[in-house]
């Protein structure tokens, strides 16, 4: 069976087209998808409500507090959180590795994240998403980089925050930068937008359909620095589609608490009386660092081209 | 047509697609989030998303109750994918521990029955309440019907897994009840937002 721009065909049944792979990312909308390192996380990720749970051997910040090399996770233990949970799993692979992405494909994992928060395996290329049956979603900290990433074949995009922080001022940053320029290029014309489109490197036709749609042809998560369902609300209120949530569930106090609360605050967003409620008694959140104390090695998001 | 006011269950998923449908078809359309919400409606749409955060965000709110006494009194609804297995009276290949199900339709419902993600695919189908063109239908993640009951209406059928000689069913209908278990609200093709809003029409009709 044939692979090539993702599309297989079996009598009348097209597989791994683009509809099916941004589809799964419309019916995550409104939801928290969740880091978790073991099977028992994942269950009690589901048992809170999330939408889809991340596989991976180590969250954010303890890949920053341990260094070294950041790479795909045990296939092993993604197949022991496939088998614990029915809501979709996704793992992450380093930008560009599309060997891992290759392996995560025949592992049979319902999303690939391409993610800086693992160690780059190539500097100068993001992996070729169109190449596979299985789904990419790709961090981004501006439009041009959501576009770049878009046109490589992702069907998701995230906002790349500062993982690992519990510091969601970077969040803030990528969802304002990603949203404000969508509405300056939804007034501007079409001379213009062929001006933009060189300025931001993007490719015009995703920068027309953008101005066009006044939003991104995909679904847009934010992630990175995420830690109360405030934070959460926030980039809801902000207009996110949903979100990821990384070190601050599991680098809480009481996790499965925290992270039914913070379930509750994305789809009651714009409620707060409810977000009142459920941020009470939660316990201490995730320490967390001040991203004004990192260098810009220490940055992840500077991670991607 | 009567005039008719529908609500989208919007506790997550793809809801905002499903208001975009009715928008198109100038059709009220209000997000559901409480179960205060329901007053007032002439019909609910339950969307795709997963079904698991549905059915706990809407515990925790008080909303299942609400949900189930509006379906058992007989009020139009519609569930695609996940809101599909909501309202199925069996389901299989849930979670451990099962799930909150709001129940109503007596059919059984296989959650994932055509696989993972790599298994997500798009297929025209036969539908002939809703005329000869076929329906071009995408399937993400999909459930199946595996059983109905004698009193349920079959709309759409697919082949089954491993045997194209068998099928599974993929929409019915009973009465008010309508469910698919794919997403039109995904697709450019009005034609089943049409057919649940004549529904609701009808509904409204013969009880007001």
């Amino acid at each position: 069976m044939s692979t090539k721009n993702g599309q297989q065909r079996d009598g009348q049944v097209e597989r791994g087209t683009f509809a099916v792979k941004a589809g799964l990312a419309q019916m995550l909308k409104g939801g928290v998808i969740m880091d978790v390192v073991t099977a028992d996380q994942a269950r009690i990720a589901e048992e809170a409500g999330a939408c889809a749970v991340m596989a991976l051997e180590r969250v954010p910040a303890d890949i920053r507090k341990d260094g070294g090399v950041a790479r795909m996770s045990d296939p092993r233990l993604i197949k022991e959180i496939m088998t614990a949970v029915t809501i979709p799993v996704m793992a992450k692979v380093r930008i560009g590795h599309f060997v891992e992405a290759q392996i995560l494909e025949a592992l049979g994992v319902d999303y690939i994240d391409e993610s800086e928060v693992l160690t780059p395996a190539d500097e100068s290329h993001h992996i070729n998403k169109h190449s596979f049956t299985i789904p990419f979603v790709c961090g981004c900290r501006n439009l041009g980089e959501a576009l770049r990433r878009i046109a490589e074949g992702a069907a998701m995009i995230r906002t790349k925050g500062e993982a690992g922080t519990g510091d969601v001022v970077e969040a803030v940053r990528h969802a304002r930068n990603v949203n404000g320029a969508i509405r300056r290029i939804s007034r501007m014309d079409a001379d213009e937008l062929f001006t933009y489109a060189k300025d931001i490197q993007a490719p015009y036709e995703l920068v027309k359909e953008t101005a066009e749609q006044n939003r991104l042809p995909v679904v847009n998560f934010a992630a990175g620095g995420v830690a109360t369902p405030a934070d959460a609300a926030l980039m809801m209120q902000l207009g996110v589609d949903g979100v990821f949530v990384g070190s601050g569930i599991f680098k809480s106090d009481d996790p499965a608490k925290r992270a039914h609360a913070i379930v509750q605050a994305v789809t009651h967003f714009n409620d707060p009386h409810i977000l009142a409620e459920v941020s009470e008694n939660l316990g201490a959140p995730m320490v967390g660092i001040n991203v004004t104390e990192l260098s810009e090695a220490e940055k992840l998001a500077e991670r991607g081209w | 047509m009567s005039e008719v006011r529908l609500g989208v269950l919007a506790l997550q998923g793809a809801f905002r697609e499903h208001i975009a449908m009715l928008q198109r078809l100038n059709v009220e359309a209000a997000e559901v989030r409480l179960a205060g919400e329901l007053d007032d409606l002439d019909g609910l749409i339950i969307p795709g998303g997963e079904s698991t955060s549905m059915g706990l965000v809407a515990e925790r709110w008080g909303l299942v109750e609400p949900l189930r006494q509006w379906v058992h009194g007989g009020r139009p609804t519609w569930g695609t994918c996940a809101g599909m297995i909501l309202l199925a009276e069996h389901a299989t290949g849930q979670k451990l521990g099962g799930q909150a199900l709001i129940g109503g339709l007596d059919v059984t419902v296989n959650r994932n029955y055509f696989g993972r993600q790599v298994d997500s695919f798009e297929a025209d189908l036969n539908v002939p309440a809703l005329g000869d063109t076929p329906f071009h239908a995408v399937f993400i993640r999909a459930p199946a019907i595996t059983a109905v009951a004698e009193d349920v209406e079959t709309l759409a059928t697919v082949a089954a897994l491993g045997d194209e000689t068998e099928s599974v069913v993929t929409a019915v209908r009973k009465g008010p009840i309508l469910a698919t278990a794919f997403h039109p609200e995904l697709t450019g093709d009005l034609r089943w937002h049409r057919f649940f809003v004549q529904i609701v029409s009808d509904f409204k009709s013969c009880s007001g």
